[in-house]
């Protein structure tokens, strides 16, 4: 107990001390990308208190004042900055929302993934032979299909199984489930990798050598020192996810238009597109990359920051 | 005129925490055909040195100042195209290890016949040619089938036996070894290591091996530096220094040798380990660990915590040690009274 | 290289059978093809007899063997939607997904390569700086955003006013950014060529062309940027590496160094990760085909979906197997050739 313990909170008291903090300190792209993370993320969360309507609430829309355009183009309307869609709703506040669900499934999925992943991984690597095989064979294929793919098909077959309407009340479910079952191979291969090298390394030996049983040694020994890894794949699987369930959604398999997520909205706009309504579907979209752009950019730091083979003493 | 003279070579790393001197006023020079040993611990920097003759050292490292004449041309001046004349042309290199030095994905052949073929307006049968007669020197079997093989199919001794090839495709004056045999099985190690000697004897070519393997350069070189922390420390003809050495340090790595150990005790080691070139103690940079400069009181002396030691000359040996001079200094004041 | 295609080969058809199951199982529980064949008005008795001699109520690996036999043979039903058999279904848009495919990853290659090797010999210059950022950027758009973008701007045209347009610079700022939106963004257009049987070719006529550029741009747009991030970071570990170190030592001129040396070893982790993205490129054909209205197997899934059509949707799902399976065996192949250290026993040396 008490080497786990210690060996858990000093690996991470390490990082911050010697270079993560040292590096975000200096690196002003992270910091920018952190802050306009946060603000997505704390906007989102608080959708009811700074929206200044209720975009599910059916009373608050009048169809009269569908495709208005933003503020700073003639003929907006005052109470509508951002504009409004097709079917009247506050582009702002429906964006607001939108982003809430996006950022709901991305999370949630990663979670999904992660636990299927890495405890898959930890098997494969930890106990090797037929298990490892077999695993690492799934994934290959899983992988070599790409989880869009995959996630295309699930979604497909769920749908047409379950019905759209059943589909649809339960969607934000359903994408975690197929997303995350999607892209567990991800993490499965990344926590073997690590884990077939830090198998090899005395401490692992030492502990069996102390009799402590296998499940002990993967989840408290081995696993922390897998953690980094781990993260720096999370920052570039959570974009994954909000783009993957942006895909979705535009094929027709993610969020329903009452409901909708950044990529429902895109889907719905990009129909009036032609007639020259751009923003229903393009302010939704600079939102989805702003916010998967700064996802992103904070993983490509971090992977810097982070990878042993860039980042020698 | 030396073949090679390096005076106050100065190599510095431009480091995110600032510049890094791995390398401090090294001199030397080097004569047709001559054998110059460079040894000292890992760290050291003798694959600086190595790297810096040509200019081939990897980014953040840089010359900082300091002069290289080879054959009469200053190399820190040349054009990055002049250096490519010269490099595997007239100064060659061996590198330590030869699983990785040879690319994996290209022929042998095609390894040697690039080589020539960069420096000599040659064709390609004649390159081909000329690399089967240097596969032969090194007394590769069946050498025609090696040119057509890929690095993988070779075993590590054949593999270093290539590269002495390579090296020794275009005749050149001088070759550079980098711990040529470390990375080698113990039991072929003599065995590559007499083939270039005989090589470099036959072929008139000087030598410039570093190692750290003081048995090595006692039997093949005529002349050695030994550097510490990024300085030499001490330099001179190879016979003198192993027969007897001046420096603290230098007898402290002989002593360390297993021949010098007495059965059924302890090796002699040099306590502690080389300090790390961003973090150098004061004054003499081997103070720290050296034991004559301790007194019984356990403190070091202020000069060799305070001062930079200067070369100074022992016999036909340059040495750079406060406690060296200072003896010195005292046999002269006594010759002096007698 | 027998063993080594035998080895594939059965790999392929591991793949092949696992694909076959699933899809079957999913035939299995969606369709009814009872339902699909006749009426609401007729009679139960009269299914339960339907049912019977089409051997519905056969045990589940009977059924199977029965739809793996008549898959060998190229049958896999009839479409409901088209009534007409699913394979011809398929074979009819495959062509203009191909071709769309085509496109994109010629557009991938001839740039990534360059763009990546400049970017990794020199990663500090403005250049490369540029190229990293706009990758990254272009990593973050989903490829249906960069497509409707692209349609926007090219196809529908923006009119910009954001400039004073009574100053000159500022008039000539708003016409400069500013764009026609002239290119088509519907379709395969009218001028194809007939080539062969199914396959109507948008390669050989301006037209065609002009109506390919924006799916295939949109289609490379996340690949491109990955492969240049991808091929600049091999090339640079690469550039470490000792042999290259070496190969300086021997005096060898740098184009030499980067373009033999480096690049040919840069490009084995390339050509794997290229195989396994066969499949993201199949998948983001969906989407691309969806925007644009691409009349190819994307698009006809994605219908298929919507009706419930499950025997092109079965269907589909074999074919983009095979299509994966057979191109990385190929990728497999080229991969063996590039690199001596695989013997094509299909053990590494």
């Amino acid at each position: 107990m008490s080497t786990s313990t210690t060996t858990t909170p000093s690996r991470w008291e390490r990082f911050r001390d010697s270079y993560l903090w040292y590096s975000f300190k200096r690196d002003r792209t992270a910091q920018l990308c952190l802050a306009v993370f946060a603000c997505l993320v704390v906007a989102a969360f608080c959708a009811p208190l700074l929206a200044p309507t209720d975009p599910y609430d059916l009373r608050h829309i009048d169809i009269l004042d569908s495709e208005l355009p933003p503020f700073w183009i003639d003929g907006f309307d005052e109470r509508y900055t951002l504009g409004t869609d097709a079917q009247g709703r506050d582009l702002w506040s429906i964006i607001l929302y939108g982003t809430r669900v996006s950022l709901l499934i991305g999370f949630g999925a990663v979670i999904l993934q992660a636990l299927i992943g890495v405890t898959f991984g930890l098997m494969a690597g930890y106990l090797g032979g037929r298990i490892d095989a077999f695993l690492m064979r799934l994934a290959d294929i899983q992988l070599s299909f790409s989880t869009l793919m995959v996630a295309i098909v699930v979604g497909a077959v769920v749908k047409s199984t379950l019905g759209s309407a059943f589909y649809s009340e339960y969607a934000v479910v359903m994408l975690i489930l197929i997303i995350g079952l999607a892209e567990w191979p991800q993490y499965a291969r990344t926590v073997r990798a690590s884990v077939l090298a830090e198998r090899g390394k005395e401490y692992v030996d030492a502990a069996r050598v102390m009799g402590l049983r296998s499940k002990r040694i993967m989840f408290r020994h081995v696993l922390p020192n897998t953690l980094s890894p781990i993260f720096v794949i999370s920052t570039v699987q959570i974009a994954n996810a909000i783009i993957s369930e942006a895909a979705l959604s535009f094929l027709g398999l993610g969020m329903p238009e009452t409901h909708p997520s950044l990529g429902s909205l895109i889907k719905a706009g990009f129909d009036y597109i032609q007639s020259g309504s751009w923003w229903i579907t393009l302010i939704p979209g600079a939102v989805l990359v702003v916010l998967v752009l700064s996802i992103n950019l904070l993983g490509d730091w971090l992977r810097d920051v982070m990878n042993p083979r860039l980042y020698k003493g | 005129m030396a073949l090679l003279e390096v005076n106050h070579l100065d190599v510095r790393f431009a480091l995110r925490q600032g510049e890094v001197r791995a390398l401090r006023d090294v001199n030397f020079t080097l004569e047709r055909g001559e054998r110059l040993g460079i040894v000292g611990e890992s760290g050291a920097g003798k694959s600086v040195a190595a790297f810096s003759l040509l200019n081939l050292i990897a980014k953040p490292g840089f010359i900082a100042g300091g002069e290289i004449r080879f054959d009469g041309q200053a190399l820190t001046k040349m054009s990055e195209r002049g250096l490519r004349k010269i490099r595997g042309n007239r100064i060659s290199m061996i590198f330590q290890d030869p699983m990785m030095t040879l690319n994996p994905v290209l022929s042998i052949g095609e390894q040697m016949i690039e080589c020539l073929k960069a420096h000599r307006r040659i064709s390609r049968r004649e390159a081909r040619s000329i690399a089967l007669d240097r596969l032969k020197q090194v007394q590769i079997p069946s050498p025609e089938k090696r040119l057509d093989q890929y690095p993988h199919e070779l075993s590590g001794g054949m593999r270093q036996r290539i590269i002495i090839a390579i090296a020794l495709l275009l005749d050149p004056d001088i070759i550079v070894a980098d711990e040529p045999t470390t990375a080698l099985d113990v039991t072929i190690q003599a065995e590559i290591m007499a083939l270039l000697l005989s090589l470099c004897e036959t072929h008139n070519v000087a030598l410039i091996l570093i190692t750290h393997d003081l048995g090595v350069v006692s039997q093949v070189t005529q002349r050695m530096l030994v550097m510490y922390a990024g300085r030499v420390i001490e330099q001179g003809p190879t016979r003198e220094i192993i027969n007897d050495p001046q420096h603290p340090y230098t007898q402290g790595l002989l002593n360390a040798l297993p021949q010098m150990a007495t059965p059924g005790e302890k090796l002699n080691q040099i306590r502690g380990s080389m300090p790390s070139l961003n973090a150098l103690p004061s004054g003499c940079a081997f103070h720290p660990r050296c034991d004559f400069t301790h007194r019984s009181d356990g403190t070091a002396r202020p000069a060799c915590v305070e001062q930079v030691p200067e070369f100074v000359i022992s016999g036909q040996c340059r040495v750079a040690c406060h406690m060296v001079a200072e003896m010195l200094e005292d046999r002269r004041m006594k010759e002096e009274a007698q | 290289m027998i063993a080594f295609l035998i080895k594939r080969l059965m790999h392929a058809v591991l793949v092949m059978f696992v694909i076959s199951v699933l899809a079957f199982a999913i035939q299995d529980n969606l369709g009814d093809p009872v339902q699909q064949m006749v009426g609401q008005s007729v009679p139960e008795s009269e299914r339960a007899a339907l049912r019977e001699r089409l051997g519905l109520n056969d045990p589940f690996l009977v059924q199977y063997g029965r739809f793996a036999k008549n898959a060998l043979q190229g049958d896999f039903g009839y479409s409901y939607f088209y009534r007409e058999p699913a394979l011809e279904v398929i074979a009819r848009h495959l062509p203009a997904t191909l071709e769309l495919v085509f496109a994109a990853t010629l557009l991938i290659v001839l740039l990534s390569v360059p763009i990546g090797v400049y970017s990794a010999i020199k990663p500090r210059s403005p250049i490369s700086r540029f190229f990293m950022g706009v990758s990254i950027i272009g990593i973050s758009i989903p490829v249906f955003l960069t497509a409707i973008v692209l349609i926007q701007i090219f196809a529908i045209g923006i009119n910009v006013t954001l400039f004073p347009q009574d100053i000159s610079w500022g008039a000539w700022l708003n016409a400069t950014l500013s764009t026609q939106g002239s290119m088509p963004s519907f379709g395969r257009g009218h001028d194809l060529v007939h080539v062969v049987g199914h396959w109507d070719t948008n390669l050989a006529s301006w037209d065609g062309i002009r109506h390919l550029v924006l799916p295939a741009i949109s289609l490379a747009s996340i690949m491109l940027p990955l492969f240049i991030r991808l091929i600049r970071a091999e090339m640079m570990e690469v550039m470490q590496s000792e042999y290259v170190k070496y190969a300086r030592a021997k005096g060898i001129s740098m184009r030499r160094v980067y373009f033999v040396h480096a690049l040919k070893n840069t490009m084995l982790p390339v050509i794997t990760v290229g195989g396994v993205q066969i499949g993201t490129m199949v998948a983001y054909t969906i989407l691309t085909e969806t925007v644009f209205q691409w009349p190819g197997m994307g698009l006809m899934f994605l219908d298929a979906i919507n009706r419930a059509d499950i025997p092109l949707i079965v269907t589909y799902l074999m074919v983009v197997g095979v299509i994966f399976v057979v191109t990385n065996t190929v990728v497999d192949l080229i991969y063996g050739l590039v690199n001596p250290t695989v013997k094509l026993t299909g053990k590494p040396a």
